[in-house]
């Protein structure tokens, strides 16, 4: 037997398992094509008001409150600490692509030299390494909520862009796609068993958002004035799942934020919006 | 002031024997309120059965803020003339359908065999 026949085999056996996992075009396909069966009065546009797209009066007060956020006074202060120059003299404008505008649809991205997923809160964690900064805590609301609060802002009316162009990148997509489907925790929940499966029905009162279109709107602002990273919305849910999840910021979330937000692709995103 | 051994071992030694008399006997009161519930209790108490979650109780006028993604609780004797077999299927809905979105409430340990004994007879009288 020949090394190139064996060469050969290697590379029919990695095209392979990427046409096996036909990809994730069709996984978005799959699930947008089934809630528009589901939901036919449902625009694909209006998955991004989440649960507010289900019911009428909750989205006019939604409407009416995002006129004059209670939470102005903590946009400001992100915008301050956004702008506030590091000890070194540099900004986050010096150190983002683009200088932070229009860029936040293209994240997560996956990294092949580093072979991981960066999340968009990497980046701004990279900026602050890179100027001789402190790390921010990936679950902090006083930080890393509020500085992304404003950067995210800066994409508002761009589309959701999440790329996945490698095996390595596919490999970390479907970590995230298992993740998403796998049944966790005490009540044997996964997260499509709310947000697919259930999704636009009532949960005691609240009523369940499709998954597509969950992640153009980060961070959020519920209820009161404290900023809530996608991430920590994980945790959240993770909860509901009597499971006890992986801290925001550890690979295991970044390759669900990386599979879930390639879901919205498409979508535009807008970002610090309220929640209830 | 000289250095001398706590004199005060006794009295630690009977504040740790209170807490642990303390410890044990909330315990043992969590264990009676568990044991005093009502199935109906059960039911609806958001940290234990929470069916209302997602099932609607129309005979029951206090069940508020139902959810809507399993079928009313409601005619069970008539539609569970078997009621092992509801047993069955609250102990482990998955077993029936294992897409089902329902807790395993008996196989996951959820709530107790004497927990499901009482829900289910509660919810066989709707
Ligand atoms: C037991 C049900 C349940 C499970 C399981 C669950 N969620 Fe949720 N989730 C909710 C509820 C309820 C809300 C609040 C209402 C809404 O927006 O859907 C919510 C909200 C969200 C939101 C915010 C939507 C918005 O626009 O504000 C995201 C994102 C989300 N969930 C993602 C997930 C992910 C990812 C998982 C799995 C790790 C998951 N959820 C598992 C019930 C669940
Ligand atoms: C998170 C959702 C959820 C919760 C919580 C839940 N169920 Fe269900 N239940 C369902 C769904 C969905 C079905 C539909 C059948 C299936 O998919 O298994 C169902 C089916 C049933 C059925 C069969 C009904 C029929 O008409 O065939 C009974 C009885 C039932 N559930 C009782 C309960 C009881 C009792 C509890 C609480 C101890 C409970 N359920 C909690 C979702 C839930």
């Amino acid at each position: 037997m020949t090394k190139a026949w064996l060469r050969g085999l290697g590379i029919a056996l990695m095209a392979g398992s990427v046409i096996a996992h036909a990809g994730p075009r069709e996984e978005r396909t799959k699930l947008v094509d089934y809630f528009a069966r589901k939901f036919p009065d449902l625009r694909h546009a209006d998955h991004v008001y989440g649960a507010l797209a289900f019911d009428p009066d909750a989205r006019d007060q939604y409407d009416a409150i995002m006129e004059y956020p209670p939470f102005t006074a903590e946009l400001e202060k992100a915008k301050l600490l956004f702008e506030t120059p590091f000890r070194n003299g540099k900004t986050y404008a010096d150190c983002l692509p683009n200088g932070g505008r229009m860029i936040a649809g293209n994240y997560p991205l996956f990294d092949e030299a580093r072979g991981r997923v960066v999340t968009f809160e990497d980046l701004i964690n990279q900026c602050r390494a890179d100027n001789g900064e402190e790390p921010y805590a990936y679950d902090d609301p006083g930080t890393m909520g509020l500085v992304t609060a404003h950067a995210r802002s800066l994409s508002d009316g761009m589309k959701v862009d999440v790329k996945v162009e490698s095996p390595a990148a596919l490999r970390a997509f479907e970590a995230g796609k298992r993740e998403f489907y796998q049944r966790m925790g005490q009540l044997n929940f996964s997260c499509a068993s709310c947000h697919v499966a259930a999704a636009g029905n009532r949960l005691r009162s609240e009523v369940l958002s499709t998954a597509t279109g969950q992640a153009v709107h980060w961070p959020v602002f519920r209820g009161g004035d404290q900023p809530m990273t996608l991430q920590m919305r994980y945790t959240d849910c993770y909860r509901y799942m009597r499971h006890v999840s992986d801290r925001p910021g550890s690979e295991r979330l970044n390759n669900l934020e990386y599979f879930h937000t390639y879901l919205s692709n498409g979508l535009e995103m807008k970002a610090s919006v309220f929640r209830k | 002031m000289s250095l001398r051994p706590c004199p005060c071992t006794r009295l630690v030694a009977g504040v740790l024997t209170m807490l642990f008399v303390a410890a044990a006997w909330a315990q043992d009161s969590r264990k009676v309120e568990e044991q005093r519930a009502t199935g109906k209790e059960i039911a609806y108490d958001r940290s234990r059965g929470n069916c209302l979650a997602c099932h609607a109780f129309p005979t029951q006028p206090d069940a508020v803020q139902t959810g809507n993604s399993g079928a009313p609780i409601i005619a069970m004797r008539a539609r569970f003339p078997d009621k092992a077999l509801l047993r069955a299927l609250v102990w482990d809905a998955t077993a029936f359908n294992p897409d089902s979105m329902m807790p395993p409430f008996g196989r996951h340990r959820v709530l107790s065999e004497e927990e499901i004994d009482k829900v289910v007879d509660f919810i066989y009288g709707l």
